[in-house]
């Protein structure tokens, strides 16, 4: 049987302060240069919670504003505010940071994280009033603590939650010794845990699938949780199923830095169509890490640090239902050991390779969805437009199989792609964030044939210097619910009515020969 | 320009003369190839890696630059580079690189 894309969910959380306190390149700054300007104009850049959530990419993201309306705005994009922006979207929403912090104290299992008295009377009743939020997680909510026990916690290595310049909440460390259970690294895991769970409750609220439905979680985040002696342990994936209430699932985290997403889709599509799991979600919470990362440029560039929302997504991968979005999984794209890295080996082993293998050209797909980051982040700090990058790599490609002509690029950029929109969270923006559009177009039959690509630098890590990536088609569903390896009454007397029959055949020749 | 190849260009520099050494570039924008550039000879202008202070003056090149090109086997240039170079704004590219070289190359 065939695996679906049954739904989509897609939040942001708004962490300016966060941006300051742990994001790596003020981190980094902190310890090389600690008098830097960049340090001391970063406040002046941040932007505050509804202008992010007027941000016109954040809009799309969350589901407010389809992604091809961006193309009627000029860009740059932070200028432009979003007349209707919401807080909530069709797929989820951008939650404001003072709330977030509650989320991570909720996902906190060791009396690690500790919220201050005030803060809590001050925020506790706009937590608690948030529509996904559940009793399961209001149950969690610590009194708070005193402003000195927070004091007490930072004196002792541990790391601080701010709104601005106030200390609301601190996170301890686990170990004394063990950096894996360090409190920069506790706190960098709880974040994503916790938007990952935000992730999985509008995944609940907007797709409709029972908590008590879901068999499986696979997390395709790109943090390590675990102690020194296996500092990547896991499991990000049933941790926070545990907080979601998903009291019916396992899980298991992939890794593959943004390739890991479209690895993790193909994984549950296939784990569906073999009859393991019925209902497999694959999803990811963000990062604080790269909260901020062009800061430098965009200061530079005298423009707000756009950098600022953490993301997180959920896909709820599904058996056929004769409706929803079918995984291609037939014709899937992968970059192997000995594909080479040229972009044209790049290309070709993800684009052309399956294409090719469906006996269908580049012109064919409708949408591609490459690595979809958000140009105002990338384009100040000389790294280009990622998706029309992306989009003209695979037009050339068009031009060198002699389908498309050279002055034919552009508008094939235009028609064959979207404008990006997904904050730079890496796993966040890789092939992902166009599946909830992607999967309303297949439905109301605007396209009919969807690719998603997903790319990794794997020698960041320094094992390997090789890159990686895969790709997957998603075709409509055309209704015809086909049983894979399970056979029906009326099949089943057949075969064994041939039996009997090819049986009764043999005994009859077998007799004639004697 | 990533600190771990800032690293290995100084060490290269050291071992081999700055004088024996050229850097070839493959980014795909003008102002992330001239960054790249200006690190390997003027030093790192983002005052974070091994080339902060440190103006090596390498020849670098980008590697659809014409004197790179006329070095290269035509049919691994068709296999390996050519569809890039219908994607970049090459003429941007060129100017950016003319820029660094003329102002910091000393070899």
């Amino acid at each position: 049987m065939n695996s679906v894309v049954k739904g989509a969910s897609y939040v942001l959380v708004h962490a300016p302060d966060m941006l300051v306190k742990n994001g790596t390149t003020q981190t980094t700054e902190r310890i090389v240069n600690p008098n830097s300007e960049y340090l001391k104009t970063l406040g002046k850049h941040l932007r505050s919670y509804d202008d992010a959530v007027a941000y016109l990419p954040n809009q799309v993201y969350i589901g407010n504003l389809d992604p091809v309306e961006l193309r009627k705005h000029e860009q740059p994009w932070y200028g432009t505010k979003f007349e209707d922006a919401a807080r909530y979207g069709r797929f989820g929403e951008i939650m404001p940071q003072a709330e977030f912090y509650f989320l991570i104290q909720a996902c906190d299992e060791f009396e690690l994280v500790r919220l201050e008295k005030g803060f809590v009377g001050e925020y506790k009743d706009a937590f608690f009033a948030s529509p996904v939020v559940t009793d399961l997680i209001r149950n969690r909510i610590h009194d708070g603590v005193d402003a000195e026990q927070l004091e007490k916690i930072l004196k002792e290595d541990g790391e601080g939650l701010y709104l601005g310049d106030r200390l609301v909440g601190a996170v301890k460390k686990a170990h004394d010794v063990d950096l894996a259970l360090s409190s920069h690294v506790l706190l960098e895991n709880l974040v994503s845990k916790a938007s990952h769970v935000l992730s999985l409750l509008h995944l609940v609220d907007k797709a409709g699938i029972s908590p008590a439905e879901v068999d499986y979680v696979i997390d395709c985040s790109e943090e390590a949780c675990g102690d020194m002696n296996q500092r990547g342990g896991g499991n990000f994936a049933k941790a926070s199923a545990e907080i979601a209430g998903f009291s019916n699932a396992t899980g298991i985290d992939t890794r593959g830095f943004c390739a890991s997403p479209v690895h993790a889709l193909t994984i549950a599509a296939s784990l569906v169509k073999a009859g393991t799991y019925k209902n497999v979600v694959v999803s990811a919470g963000g990062s604080t890490a790269k909260l901020g990362m062009n800061g430098k440029d965009h200061i530079k560039k005298d423009m707000p640090l756009v950098e600022d929302v953490i993301g997180g997504f959920a896909v709820w991968i599904g058996e056929d239902d004769g409706k929803n979005p079918i995984i291609d999984l037939d014709h899937v794209g992968r970059h192997t050991v000995g594909t080479g890295s040229s972009p044209q080996a790049v290309i070709t082993s993800l684009v052309s390779d399956p294409l090719q293998k469906a006996g269908l050209k580049i012109t064919d797909i409708d949408i591609y969805s490459p690595e979809m980051q958000n140009p105002d982040c990338t384009k100040p700090a000389g790294a280009g437009d990622v998706p029309v990058a992306n989009l003209k790599m695979i037009a050339a490609l068009g031009v060198k199989q002699g389908i498309l002509e050279r002055k034919d690029i552009n508008d094939f950029v235009e028609k064959h792609g979207v404008p990006g929109f997904a904050p730079t969270q890496g796993h966040i923006p890789s092939g992902v964030p166009f599946i909830g559009y992607g999967r309303e177009a297949l439905l109301n039959g605007a396209v009919n044939r969807i690719m998603i690509v997903g790319k990794g630098s794997l020698f960041l890590g320094r094992l390997t210097n090789l890159f990686d990536g895969v790709s997957f088609m998603m075709l409509p569903n055309e209704g015809k619910v086909e049983e894979t390896g399970k056979a029906s009454g009326e099949e089943l007397r057949k075969i064994v009515a041939e039996s009997l029959r090819g049986f009764a055949k043999s005994l009859l020749s077998e007799d004639q020969d004697e | 320009m990533d600190l771990e190849n800032q690293r290995r260009v100084k060490e290269f520099a050291e071992q081999l003369g700055p004088e024996n050494v050229v850097v070839l570039i493959g980014a795909s924008e003008g102002s992330a190839s001239a960054l790249a550039a200006e690190t390997v000879t003027a030093g790192d202008p983002t005052y974070a890696g091994p080339l902060t202070g440190v103006s090596l003056g390498l020849q670098v090149y980008h590697v659809c630059e014409d004197a790179v090109k006329a070095e290269f086997d035509e049919a691994i240039y068709e296999d390996q580079v050519s569809m890039m170079e219908m994607v970049i704004d090459l003429d941007d590219i060129v100017e950016q690189m003319e820029s660094i070289r003329s102002q910091f190359t000393k070899y």
